[in-house]
């Protein structure tokens, strides 16, 4: 009998797929690995593209973007980003987010004014309550 | 006939409203089973990271990392997690409560606050709060995908990078059960240390590629993202479970309403009907 290796592969989103192998080929950043059971311990960044699973049955695919792979003697645990990465694509989309930010709050006063949204919920709760009492009173 | 005719339109449109929220109770039932799957789907990848940085934080231990370190707090940074729609009860107003009694507490601290919103009902609400907002995002939708949270979360870790933030929180809604939800506000960075540094049974350390810096790096951005990922998914849960409750009660009080009103109606045919008999009646004793 030979010996397998159990293989976890997740996203944020989702469980990919978790299962046993007898060999996983993983794109790491420094190059392919090859991962038999009784890998020593490692941890390394992923490089966009394939992960093979060989079961000894089949072989299955699964395209990554890039992540994270966690090797322990007996399993394999690939942490898979869902979205394509790069630095200057994340900036992008911080500028993106601050500048809704901006525009939403275009000319609004730079206090926080405590006041003013306590006296929001109070009215809120009083309405809440005035509805209460109405429908008691029918 | 011409009695009650205002009451008939009356009971006519409360039913008619009736249906709308009966039909959006069912919607939201159903949304929710889904949202919860979600939320379900997620927790792998959060737990197995997790797992990793505990191993990481105890191993590497010449190299520590700013996201593990504390350090004195004079700005905090903090994400307001909301819904984008509303007509679910008190959800957000209750979650808006309790963002604002922390917001209290940090500012009679002396300790100045940093903003940013998930959720449009959130940027409303910061709009008219006032006060510093780094970065904003709405209109996720029933299936959030964590690329549409990358450009929030990373504002904050630069700013937290920086060192002009020096705690990160979120605040959200967490999902109890379908009648309760509970507004939270949990920190994110630095990430709790007394969690992670439980005892291992036997020590042992991994081989890193290319080094333990670079791949705990990213490893923790993704932590932090999942993490604030994990808390859209649930508010949005929550989201789903507070609608069907409120649409159901709105639903209950249609109906009872529109009970009231036909008893109104019935009262008043019975009494038309009784006075012309007795008109009747008296014009016929006087012939």
């Amino acid at each position: 009998m030979t010996m397998t290796i159990h293989v976890d592969i997740v996203s944020a989103e989702a469980s990919i797929y978790s299962g046993l192998a007898e060999m996983v080929y993983a794109p790491g950043e420094m190059g392919e690995l090859g991962i038999a059971p009784r890998h020593a311990p490692l941890v390394t960044r992923l490089k966009p593209g394939e992960i093979r699973v060989d079961t000894g049955k089949e072989e299955l695919d699964f395209f990554i973007s890039g992540g994270i792979l966690e090797v322990q003697p007996h399993v394999v645990t690939v942490l898979a980003d869902t979205a394509i990465r790069a630095d200057d694509l994340d900036e992008a989309k911080a500028l993106e987010a601050k500048k809704r930010a901006e525009d939403a709050l275009a000319d609004k006063a730079s206090d926080i004014d405590f006041a003013k949204a306590q006296a929001e919920l109070a009215e809120a709760a009083a309405q809440l309550q005035a509805i209460s009492r109405l429908r008691k009173a029918r | 006939m011409a009695v009650g005719k205002e009451i008939k339109t009356k009971i006519a449109s409360v039913q008619s409203t009736q249906k709308i929220t009966r039909a959006m109770e069912m919607v939201a039932a159903s949304k929710m089973r889904k949202t919860q799957e979600r939320v379900m789907a997620a927790r792998p990848y959060a737990k197995k990271m997790s797992q990793v940085i505990r191993h990481l934080a105890q191993a590497s231990s010449e190299y520590k990392h700013a996201y593990l370190s504390e350090r004195d707090v004079k700005r905090v940074g903090v994400i307001l997690i909301s819904s984008d729609r509303g007509l679910c009860g008190g959800l957000n107003s209750n979650l808006f409560r309790k963002f604002v009694g922390q917001l209290k507490e940090w500012t009679d601290a002396g300790t100045e606050v940093a903003m940013a919103s998930i959720g449009s009902k959130g940027e409303g609400f910061l709009g008219r709060l006032g006060g510093e907002v780094l970065g904003s995002v709405t209109h996720l939708g029933e299936t959030p995908s964590i690329e549409d949270l990358i450009g929030v979360v990373k504002t904050m870790l630069t700013e937290y990078d920086e060192g002009k933030i020096d705690r990160f929180y979120i605040a959200h809604n967490d999902y109890v059960n379908t009648m309760t939800q509970s507004p939270e506000v949990v920190q994110l960075l630095p990430v709790y240390t007394a969690e992670l540094e439980e005892e291992l049974t036997h020590h042992w350390d991994y081989i890193y590629e290319p080094d333990a810096k670079d791949v705990l790096d990213q490893l923790l951005i993704r932590y932090i993202e999942s993490l604030v990922y994990q808390g859209v998914l649930e508010n949005n849960a929550c989201e789903q479970a507070a609608r069907m409750v409120a649409m159901k009660s709105a639903s209950d009080n249609a109906g009872e309403l529109i009970d009231e009103l036909q008893l109104i109606y019935n009262k008043a045919r019975q009494a038309s009907i009784t006075q012309e008999l007795s008109e009747i009646v008296a014009g016929a004793a006087a012939v």
